[in-house]
């Protein structure tokens, strides 16, 4: 998604209020990125948390900046920044965190977002973006430019399947229609599990929720799409499956929600990520799996639900 | 403020008004605005012109900034009454807005200087005139995050920008000297592409001075001050960052400062 990206962003380079700061990141990405803003385009260094200040101030004068690191070394490193400077002044800055989950695989904890939308998510007025296929960046792009406050964008790669037609973005999306559990995924990872499912019978998969905009609501649990709800008042069962830890996550938030409504589901399955169960490294599947996050343990589960 | 009354004369009435702001809402806070009540006072009557934008690094002293906009007609005295009570604008701590010139929510020390440099980045890029001001404590160098925006700015020469430090001397729990020993201060900015100016920052007219002119790169003002300036029991006693006056307190310290 980081070239996808890229070359969203080279598009709207041109925008007389637009600056982008990377903390030193996106060789063999952002170059077009650096030729398309010119005297716009800043690598603040190795400092995250200044780069972060210093885009807040950028935006109190009126300007849009988009800011660029490594997800945790932004999210992480300059919280505070993003905190005080940023989301209790409501100001427009994009943070743009690139290898959400386990994507960065092998590198290493120290580069994993494993809580990072849910931390996010806890600040006044920002709003995290998730797209889960490659055609999402541009949308969620789109959505970010049109809207007036602080954004975070979770990048990671794309799994989308051949086959698989997928209704336009929107922050709740059934990508699939199915008479068995009702099945939310929060990022790429949907992908896969859609590729995994498309030759299923529909009455026994799941109905597939992507979801990709977050805090699911402020303090208002109405905001439900109702034709979610109709799925999971048939269904029963809500299985949610993000690339996230579950503490600060869409289950627990969604689990929040529901509650609030009166509207529980008798059965909720929660798969999410459980940091480093081994104490190994690999990849992204390697972790996935140590999990039960990844798309071959979680078709076999409900296979053997609905058998 | 009019230059009927002399600086001496405005700064005497400001600290006089932040120690009976300080006396009736019965909180602290009060040695680290009375070291850069003369600067604030000198650079908001002064310099400060409409294109300029001014950040309070050292968020604790907010009370300094209150009682300055109150100087320049820019806060009530029912405003500063209402300082540290419910329901007030005027929190312990710069608040989010409502404040007249105050952009920025500070009080984390380690914040103002990055801010200013996205301010006066700002101005270039737009093409806009005027400077950006940035008061910061001198504890405040303990913080990476002041030292990442000082390597920024010096790095892309933001000559729109003025850092004000006020040297006091002393921070939360001891003695600059006792924590992180950075002395002599001046010197280790020095070692940036940037200009310093040392000053008295108790005088009227270096500080005057010293504002007068940016510089092609930016400009560090190191200002030598007193914590608790012009009040004998508070002068460099580290418990005034704390503690509110008692009545007979009060007293003395008004009579100090009208001796001044």
């Amino acid at each position: 998604m980081r070239n996808i990206f890229s070359n969203v962003i080279t598009e709207v380079a041109g925008r007389p209020d637009f600056v982008f700061l990377t903390g030193d990141l996106g060789f063999m990405s952002l170059e077009p990125v650096r030729t398309a803003a010119g005297p716009r385009f800043f690598n603040a260094g190795v400092a995250e948390q200044n780069m972060v200040s210093v885009a807040a101030g950028m935006a109190r004068a009126g300007l849009r900046p988009w800011v660029y690191s490594i997800a945790p070394f932004l999210y992480a490193r300059a919280f505070e920044q993003i905190r005080n400077d940023i989301c209790l002044h409501n100001l427009p800055v994009v943070l743009v965190g690139n290898g959400g989950g386990y994507a960065y695989g092998v590198m290493g904890a120290t580069h994993h977002a494993l809580e990072d939308y849910g931390t996010l998510a806890a600040l006044p007025n920002l709003v995290a973006y998730v797209p889960a296929f490659a055609g999402d960046v541009a949308a969620a792009i789109a959505r970010i430019q049109a809207s007036s406050g602080p954004a975070y964008l979770r990048l990671g790669r794309d799994e989308e399947p051949k086959g698989l037609v997928l209704p336009p973005y929107a922050p709740w999306r059934r990508i699939m229609s199915g008479g068995g559990p009702v099945m939310l995924v929060v990022g790429p990872l949907a992908g896969s599990i859609a590729g995994a499912l498309l030759d299923w019978p529909e009455k026994s998969r799941p109905a597939l929720w992507v979801l990709s905009e977050l805090p699911i609501s402020r303090g208002s649990p109405a905001s439900l799409p109702e034709a979610f709800l109709v799925d999971l008042r048939r269904s029963g069962h809500l299985y949610v499956v993000e690339e996230h830890i579950a503490h600060g996550g869409v289950g627990e938030m969604l689990a929040y929600a529901l509650v609030a409504r009166g509207e529980a589901p008798s059965c909720f399955t929660h798969r999410c990520a459980m940091g480093y169960p081994s104490g190994q490294y690999g990849s992204q599947k390697f972790h996935r799996q140590e999990c039960g996050l990844d798309h071959e343990s979680i078709v076999a589960d409900l296979r053997a639900r609905s058998s | 403020m009019s230059r009927n009354q002399s600086s001496e004369e405005i700064i005497r009435q400001a600290r006089l008004r932040l120690l009976r702001m300080h006396y009736e809402s019965k909180v602290g806070h009060i040695g680290g605005s009375l070291s850069c009540l003369d600067m604030l006072i000198m650079l908001h009557h002064m310099v400060l012109s409409e294109q300029d934008l001014f950040i309070l690094s050292k968020g604790h002293a907010a009370g300094a900034l209150y009682v300055t906009l109150w100087s320049r007609g820019l806060l009530s005295d029912a405003d500063l009454k209402s300082f540290h009570q419910d329901r007030t604008r005027l929190a312990g701590h710069p608040p989010v807005d409502g404040i007249p010139g105050c952009l920025f929510a500070t009080g984390s020390l380690g914040h103002g200087l990055g801010l200013a440099s996205g301010l006066a980045l700002a101005k270039r890029l737009k093409g806009e005139a005027g400077r950006v001001f940035c008061l910061m404590s001198d504890g405040e160098w303990n913080e990476g995050s002041s030292w990442e925006s000082l390597c920024f700015a010096a790095h892309h020469k933001l000559d729109a920008l003025t850092i004000l430090i006020d040297l006091n001397g002393l921070q939360g729990f001891g003695t600059t000297a006792e924590v992180a020993d950075l002395a002599p201060l001046a010197n280790k900015f020095r070692t940036y592409d940037v200009e310093v100016r040392e000053i008295d920052g108790h005088d009227p007219e270096a500080i005057e001075q010293a504002l007068a002119q940016r510089a092609r790169c930016p400009l560090v003002i190191v200002a030598r001050t007193t914590k608790g300036r012009g009040v004998s029991f508070m002068e460099n006693r580290m418990e005034w960052h704390y503690l509110p006056l008692t009545t007979d307190q009060y007293a003395q310290a008004v009579a100090e400062v009208s001796r001044l």
